[in-house]
This record gives C-alpha cells, sequence and structure tokens, in this order.
C-alpha cells in the first residue's frame, strides 16, 4: 500500500488524467472521479468544520444525502462535492465554519 | 423559452427507471429519464456500463448483471438527462431540474418516481467524525473511482451489505481488521419464524450463506452480537479508534476507517414533497408511499417504483419499474388493458419470488434499539447538531411532532433537509411520549428538495 492514510487506487481502466487545486495544492484525479473522491485519493481534509460548532467533518454516504462534503468549487460555495465530477483546472476550497458577516458572496 | 413536453418522465436511472424508460418506450410513449449521476445504474449498477476497476472479480457478478440495463437502456429511443437534479415537482404535470447550473422545465403527463433507496442513518457517538463512512460510501467508491479506504478499516453494523463490502473489500486486498455485526441475537430466533419465506427466496438465502462462508475463508475477524458503538478522533480531528461491547467486554480497535451500515430505507424526500400518502412499515421500520397494484400513489398520474417504493433489492425493482410503465402505456392508449395485464403476469411472479426472503432479512437485520434511539449524547440531526437527549427533552415538554422539533431544536433545517435525521427524531418522539411512530410521523418536506441557487430560480420560465 503506497500510503496508509489516504485511499488508494486499484487497477483501473484507461482513463484521463485530471489535474485539479484543492486548497491551493495541484491533485491529479481520474476523469469520472468526484471531487470529494479526489479529496480522500489525496489524503486531505477534514474537508470543512462546521458552521454550527467548528467541528471537524469529512464525506459520509458519497451519494448527495448527507450533505457533509460540502465544499467551494470554482467559488461557489455549498457545493455537494460528491456529486461533482472533476474538471482540468479545477479550483476546490474547504468551508470553515459559518459565513462572517462581510465576507464576500459568490 | 418553451418547455419540453414528454408523455412519462422518470426520476432516477436505478434498476427501475432503467427498465421503465425502456418498456414504456418500447410502447411508443415518448420518455425522459433524469439522473444525478453521468451514467446510468443507480447505486447498485453504478458505472456499470464502463466498469472502472480491472478486476472484475472484486464486486462479483450481480454488479455486471446490470449492464443488460443500461445496454437496453442506450438503445431506447429516450431522452436521457445526467449530472441533473429534480428541485421541484408539481402534480400539474411539470418539474424543474438544473443541469450544469442551468435550470428548465420539463413537461409530463404521468410521473415516475424511482430515486431508489440511502443507507439508514446510523446515529452513534462519534458518528460524525471524519473517517466514518457508510458501507455504501465505500462500495460508490469503488464502483467510479476505484478507490480503497484507508487502511486499518473496520466495519460495523449489520446487514447483507455489510458482509458484501467485507468480501469486495478483501477481494481487492484490503486488509479489513474486523466486522463487528451489531446483529441483535434474538433476531436470529425472531427471524426463523419467516423462514418459509427465507427458503422460497432460496437464491438469495444462499448468496447470504456463501457471503459469511467467504468472510470466514478470509479470515477476517466477525464479532458478533457488537453493542456500546463509539468512535473517537485523534488529534487531527479524524478517527483513530472505534469502542464497543461484546458481551461483558469493553474492546476497542485503532482504525483509519470506519464503515458503518444499518441497512437501506426508501428515498421518501419527493413523493413526501409532493405530499403522496404514505404509511409507516414498523418491519423494516421505515416510511414507504402508498401504491397501487401499479404502483400509482395517491396522486393520480404518479407512480413510485423501485426501493423508493418499499425496500425490495435490485430486480424486484426493475420488475416493478417495468409494471408501472404497463400501466403508464395503457393510461395513454398505447395498450390494451388485456395485453397488459398478459404482459404483467410474469413480471408480478418474478416480484413475488424476489420478495419472498424480505420478512425474513427484515426480521434479522432490523437495527438494534441503539441505533433507532440513540443515547442522549449522541448526534441526531447532524447539520444543526442537535443531540437526541435534546430531542427527547423537548418531547417530554410536550412538543406535539417532528415539524415543531423544527422550531424548537433546528433539528432537520440544516442543508440535509431531514434525510438524517427525520426517522431518528421520529423514533425518539414516539419513545417518549409512548405512542407509535406512526403517529408521531414525519417531517413536512417542501420544495425545493435539493439546495438550488438564486440564479438558478431566476432562469426558469415560469408558468404564468
Amino acid at each position: 500500500m503506497a500510503n496508509d492514510s489516504t485511499f488508494n487506487r486499484l487497477a483501473t481502466a484507461p482513463a484521463t488524467s485530471v489535474t485539479l487545486w484543492i486548497e491551493g495544492q495541484a491533485v491529479k484525479a481520474r476523469a469520472g472521479d468526484s471531487v470529494a473522491a479526489a479529496v480522500l485519493s489525496a489524503g486531505l481534509g477534514p474537508s470543512r468544520t462546521t458552521p454550527v460548532s467548528g467541528s471537524p467533518r469529512g464525506a459520509y454516504c458519497m451519494m448527495g444525502v448527507c450533505f457533509e462534503c460540502l465544499m467551494e468549487i470554482n467559488g461557489r460555495a455549498n457545493t455537494q462535492a460528491c456529486m461533482t465530477p472533476v474538471e482540468e483546472g479545477m479550483q476546490v476550497l474547504f468551508q470553515q465554519g459559518a459565513r462572517q458577516p462581510g465576507e464576500a458572496l459568490v | 423559452m418553451s418547455s419540453e413536453r414528454v408523455d412519462l418522465a422518470i426520476i432516477g436511472a436505478g434498476p427501475a427507471g432503467m427498465a421503465a424508460a425502456t418498456e414504456a418506450a418500447a410502447s411508443g410513449l415518448s420518455v425522459a429519464v433524469i439522473d444525478e449521476q453521468p451514467q446510468a445504474g443507480g447505486q447498485i449498477y453504478r458505472n456499470v456500463g464502463e466498469p472502472v476497476l480491472q478486476d472484475p472479480h472484486i464486486l462479483g457478478t450481480d454488479y455486471y448483471q446490470g449492464a443488460a440495463l443500461v445496454r437496453a437502456l442506450q438503445a431506447a429511443t429516450i431522452t436521457h438527462i445526467r449530472n441533473a437534479s429534480v428541485w421541484e415537482v408539481s402534480p400539474t404535470g411539470y418539474l424543474c431540474l438544473t443541469e450544469a447550473g442551468v435550470s428548465r422545465r420539463l413537461l409530463f403527463s404521468r410521473l415516475l418516481i424511482a430515486p431508489g433507496a440511502q443507507e439508514r442513518p446510523v446515529p452513534f457517538p462519534g458518528w460524525t467524525t471524519p473517517g466514518v463512512m457508510t458501507c455504501g460510501s465505500a462500495q460508490i467508491l469503488l464502483k467510479s473511482s476505484g478507490l480503497t479506504p484507508a487502511a486499518p478499516v473496520v466495519l460495523a453494523g449489520s446487514g447483507p451489505l455489510l458482509l458484501l463490502v467485507a468480501c469486495q473489500l478483501s477481494r481487492a486486498g484490503i486488509p479489513v481488521a474486523a466486522v463487528l455485526d451489531t446483529t441483535p441475537t434474538a433476531h436470529y430466533w425472531s427471524a426463523l419464524a419467516e423462514l418459509g419465506g427465507a427458503l422460497r427466496g432460496w437464491q438469495q438465502l444462499l448468496k447470504g450463506v456463501r457471503l459469511l462462508a467467504e468472510l470466514k475463508r478470509s479470515g477476517i475477524p466477525r464479532l458478533t452480537a457488537v453493542n456500546g458503538l463509539r468512535a473517537e478522533a485523534g488529534e487531527d480531528g479524524k478517527i483513530a479508534k472505534v469502542c464497543f461491547r461484546q458481551g461483558d467486554r469493553d474492546q476497542q480497535l485503532d482504525c483509519t476507517t470506519l464503515l458503518v451500515h444499518q441497512g437501506v430505507v426508501p428515498n421518501v424526500q419527493l413523493s413526501r414533497a409532493l405530499k403522496l400518502e404514505h404509511r409507516w412499515d414498523a418491519l423494516q421500520q421505515c416510511w414507504r408511499p402508498q401504491l397501487d397494484a401499479w404502483g400509482e400513489g395517491s396522486l393520480a398520474g404518479v407512480f413510485v417504483a423501485g426501493d423508493s417504493a418499499g425496500i425490495g433489492g435490485a430486480l424486484a425493482a426493475e420488475q416493478q419499474g417495468r409494471l408501472a410503465a404497463l400501466q403508464v402505456a395503457q393510461q395513454l392508449n398505447k395498450l390494451d388493458a388485456r395485453l397488459r395485464d398478459q404482459r404483467a403476469a410474469p413480471i408480478r411472479k418474478t416480484i413475488a419470488q424476489q420478495l419472498a426472503i424480505r420478512p425474513f432479512l427484515d426480521r434479522l437485520y432490523q437495527p438494534a434499539g441503539e441505533f433507532l434511539r440513540p443515547s442522549d449524547q449522541t448526534l441526531v440531526c447532524r447539520c444543526e447538531e442537535v443531540t437526541a437527549g435534546e430531542i427527547r427533552s423537548i418531547a417530554r415538554q410536550g412538543c406535539a411532532g417532528p415539524n415543531q422539533a423544527k422550531a424548537f431544536s433546528r433539528a432537520g433545517m440544516g442543508p440535509c433537509q431531514g434525510r438524517q435525521c427525520g426517522l431518528t427524531v421520529a423514533q425518539l418522539m414516539a419513545e417518549v411520549q409512548g405512542v407509535s411512530v406512526a403517529e408521531v410521523g414525519y417531517y413536512n418536506i417542501r420544495m425545493p428538495v435539493k439546495p438550488i441557487t438564486l440564479g438558478e430560480l431566476a432562469d426558469l420560465d415560469l408558468p404564468a
């Protein structure tokens, strides 16, 4: 196993490699991955802290029903990362706590 | 902008939606299938049209059987709207969807709701810790990305998927540290009462027996009658260990990923938002829409098929989709009643065969009490961070039901719109007030059933 702390990739059918930016870090993903999958395979996260208590959260259901993997994707906050396919050059930011007064709306 | 119109709009491209679309198109109906994923298949057959894993042995033959449904859908003359979510449905015959950030309306004569199941929320202390994920999520990562969870991996819960995922990970060469089976011993005895049905569904029973044998051969320790499940985080905030009790012995295991599972429940968000009548299924401990023999709900022209109509599995879902399509074709004068009934007969036979084992499985794998009505300190509403203790407290103060609980506690008011807490809140209120869950009821689910931006709303050509 390459790295015990991350999700590892088994032998897969050939696919295009996509580079996206997660928290400013270049991450290679497989075309067809969701953004949430790319975060897990890069070993990044917890991917947000909650607006209520600031407790850390990561992806939980991977099928769009728990809303735990909300991230800011290409400038759009609260996007479900498990429902968003990766794209070349995509910019992904983790969300920390509640939005602060005066913070720019996108 | 003029809106497109179809005879039949189908929400969800899982087995029920795919089979219904193919059947309906064959009868000459115009059909649109709207699905959240890029590829048809649903969760059970996810990506089966273009399998990701090179080794087909890992997921097993049941998965690859779904390819026939995908091929039939691809060959059919239908409109497949991918990567799209439906956020509003009107009983007057239109729905609103967003595709690639752009929203539009679709008009229909008949609607089939087939969004499938979701995993039952599994509240226990620490279940919000990063690294705690569902067994279904591990399968999704395998099917759509070929990713395996960070080791050490522990699985905890109850139900066929728990055993299947343990075997699939093991086939992929992932060392599963342990399977913590939370099925209460008493359930084995109560399930025996339904052994007749289990024997009629012997093919499925055999699959279960084979999984248990494979698990044993693989050397993965399976600890039975486990209770008192708790996840503990390390300094980095991610899960570091899982604590539990077996018999009178407290134990703990180090882990980086804890995969949990307590069965699946119908996804009723859309059927609820449409105010279809639902009934409480005490055996499956979930709500299901009230349907006639063809899958039509309490609103004329609105059908529900597959696991969103009650858990029956992929093979039953497929046939339920076909039944609904036959009835729609008859209603829209594309098929006479005699031919409809003739075609329905073998389909009904298959459904009965597929559902025969359900009472056995439903009794055996009903979640243990600690997951239905968790301890006071357990978070119930993950979004708004409301504990079971707070729900019990407001219930004692006379809170009338789940909808009032929203106002009292904010439970159910976060982004998941109650998907992760609705069942638990109702269970807790029923427990405190000494009534059945059926009497307590459920949240009023309102449109939009998916979060949308103001821009997506503004894009829309609303009816005059």
